[in-house]
């Protein structure tokens, strides 16, 4: 009786300690990005938005060329004819011109490597992030995901020109939501898509073996499943004379 | 042993004996493993010991093979961990090994600790098997620490940045002494150099010889077991304990399946979820060392934090720095503290139950708010817990001694 109680009293206390919040980690809440890393096809669009949009301020310097054309299943001739501009080899990483002291210089801040940036950040931030940009009163571009930094919003012309709407909380002006003043090329649900794909590459590009990777590990837990059973059977052989 | 059929087997016979000889082979095999009688009755916990064995070799290992790739510069440190994993053969997995291990290097290390403080393995006549236990969980830790600060990410840097400074709160050394520690006034190059020194070979040796005395002191006496009781006083006219099977092949054996189910889990998350959610590898370390830059939200890595938050328990930070050592430290001095008249957990009241489980309680829950942001509330709760964490070892003190227990077995329960 007295044993029961404590039991509950003691689960309870458990629950409480184990479930209770322990991150109390604000920001706004991200939108869903939905990446598969498996859609080659996806990555390979990505690639395009990347090189076309990214690659001439931010460096993916860990990244090699022929690694793109291997884990895309593109022909390498293709590939330095569609995604190198630099005067760059095949075998060579993808760097940028642009010296991070002159970058410094003119923009503020060296735009950041991304060849990690889906690791750092997430996918879905970076998701959230391209969609969330804003062209606010006196024109300047700015981030409801990452407000305040120096980028500028390279892909305008597909999403076209979004403008906030404030509303006024606690006394404060705050954004509500954004709304398009100015229509891109692409639709906004063609937009999406763009930015789902080159999120999609920019995951692949943070851990371009991540597919061999899962691929591996479903033939290593077959064996090792398999494994388990025989070493089982083996004990309980071994064991059957211990009593 | 059956006669040899041939004349190579022959041969081989005799080159066996000839070693033999020379080298105590089989009577060491004798002596420690098939004349080695352990308790029959070993559990789940039982197998933490072997899989901490196993996770050593999975480190050491891989090890080496990063060390093959990898630079001990600043300038080139993080570039070398990515060309690990985009261009060396296999890298990834290596380094994958080498991360999960290190998380996996401590769940079994916690999870074979706290049998002990479930069957009372650290009491008489085991203190010594304890203490060594106890170097190699405080080697253990200062290899970690420092092979975090090995891919110099953010929080490989400032998590560095932060505990090295823990030894500048000590009066009037503590400058100097950090200083001493980094090789400069900042964490730098020479930092990351010496700790790349003592990460590969300094501690690894350490570690060796601290589980070789682990292991020579347990063969000792012997395994306890969940029933915390010597099997050693009942034996048989052979003098073999009546409740002891040889551990090979038995445990041996029994180990193989347990090496088997744990890479499961190992390989799971190896191969699905290497970054553990940030828990294994934080976010915050795929951005390179930034001195300028300081990451907003600084923690240590997961295995830590209970310790972290009994640091920012505490307003003062020498204070802090106290209780924090004290909190390892009181972990030395548990075969003394627990004065019970048994060992086990089974025979012990519903008192130790209450006070251990308390005990696990926070010790996980400090670990949570130590990876936390640290609002008002959470400090809160981190002084309660780290309250309660030292409660147990001063209650264990007082009522072990008066507590309930309930009358030993003759023999091992099986």
């Amino acid at each position: 009786m007295n044993k029961k109680l404590l039991s509950c009293v003691f689960s309870l206390v458990a629950l409480l300690a184990v479930a209770g919040p322990a991150s109390g980690s604000g920001g706004e809440a991200l939108e869903h990005a939905n990446v598969n890393v498996r859609d080659t096809a996806a990555i390979q669009r990505g690639a395009q938005v990347f090189v076309n949009y990214c690659l001439s301020c931010h460096a993916a310097s860990y990244m090699r060329y022929n690694r793109l054309a291997e884990d895309l299943e593109l022909n390498e001739e293709l590939v330095m004819e569609n995604l190198v501009f630099a005067d760059a080899k095949i075998g060579d990483t993808m760097t940028i011109a642009m010296q991070p002291k002159d970058a410094e210089a003119w923009l503020g801040k060296a735009p950041p490597d991304l060849s990690l940036i889906a690791r750092s950040r997430g996918t879905d931030w970076l998701y959230t992030y391209f969609l969330t940009f804003y062209q606010d009163e006196s024109g300047r571009w700015n981030n409801i995901t990452f407000p305040n930094a120096s980028m500028p919003h390279v892909l305008w012309p597909l999403q076209g020109i979004q403008k906030p709407v404030y509303a006024t909380h606690d006394g404060h002006e705050v954004i509500d939501h954004l709304v398009l003043a100015k229509p891109g090329i692409e639709s906004p649900e063609e937009y999406e898509d763009t930015v789902r794909d080159l999120v999609t590459f920019l995951k692949y590009l943070s851990e371009p073996s991540e597919v061999k990777r899962k691929n591996t590990g479903v033939w290593v837990l077959l064996f090792l499943a398999l494994f388990a059973l025989v070493s089982y059977a083996l004990k309980a052989e071994y064991w059957r004379d211990v009593h | 042993m059956a006669k040899p059929a041939s004349s190579i087997a022959k041969r081989a016979d005799a080159l066996w004996n000839w070693v033999d000889s020379r080298l105590p082979v089989s009577a060491f095999w004798k002596a420690t493993m098939t004349g080695y009688h352990a308790p029959k009755n070993f559990n789940f916990w039982y197998y933490m010991g072997s899989l901490a064995l196993l996770v050593l070799v999975i480190q050491i290992l891989s090890g080496i093979f990063l060390t093959m790739h990898y630079k001990p510069s600043a300038e080139l440190a993080f570039a070398s961990v990515e060309y690990i994993m985009r261009d060396v053969e296999w890298g990834w997995f290596i380094r994958y090994l080498h991360s999960t291990g290190a998380s996996f290097f401590f769940i079994v290390v916690y999870l074979h600790m706290f049998r002990s403080l479930l069957y009372g393995s650290h009491r008489a006549p085991r203190e010594l098997v304890w203490i060594f236990g106890m170097l190699i969980y405080l080697a253990l830790m200062a290899e970690a620490f420092m092979g975090y600060v090995l891919p110099w990410g953010q929080m490989s840097y400032w998590g560095a940045q932060v505990i090295i400074n823990l030894f500048g709160a000590i009066p009037s050394i503590g400058e100097p002494l950090t200083e001493w520690i980094r090789g400069d006034f900042f964490i730098s190059d020479a930092t990351l150099n010496r700790f790349f020194a003592l990460h590969v070979i300094a501690l690894p040796l350490a570690i060796l010889g601290l589980i070789l005395m682990h292991l020579v002191a347990l063969r000792e006496n012997g395994s306890n077991n969940p029933d915390g009781v010597e099997i050693k006083a009942n034996k048989d006219e052979n003098g073999i304990p009546k409740d002891g099977i040889p551990f090979h092949p038995y445990y041996t054996i029994k180990d193989i399946f347990g090496v088997a189910m744990f890479l499961l889990l190992f390989a799971f998350i190896l191969f699905f979820w290497p970054e553990a959610g940030g828990l294994f590898l934080e976010h915050d370390n795929f951005v390179p060392a930034d001195a300028l830059v300081t990451p907003a939200h600084i923690k240590p890595v997961w295995y830590f934090t209970p310790y972290y938050a009994i640091l920012k328990a505490v307003p003062d930070k020498l204070m802090g720095v106290m209780l924090m050592g004290a909190s390892v430290v009181i972990l030395f001095f548990l075969p003394w503290l627990d004065r019970s008249p048994v060992k086990s957990i089974r025979y012990k009241g519903l008192w130790y139950k209450f006070l251990l489980g308390m005990f696990a309680i926070a010790f996980v829950r400090l670990g949570m708010l130590g990876m936390a942001e640290g609002t008002p509330a959470q400090t809160i709760e981190m002084r309660i817990w780290t309250f309660v964490y030292f409660a147990f070892f001063i209650l264990l003190f007082f009522m072990s001694p008066r507590g309930k227990t309930k009358p030993l077995p003759e023999r091992l329960t099986h």
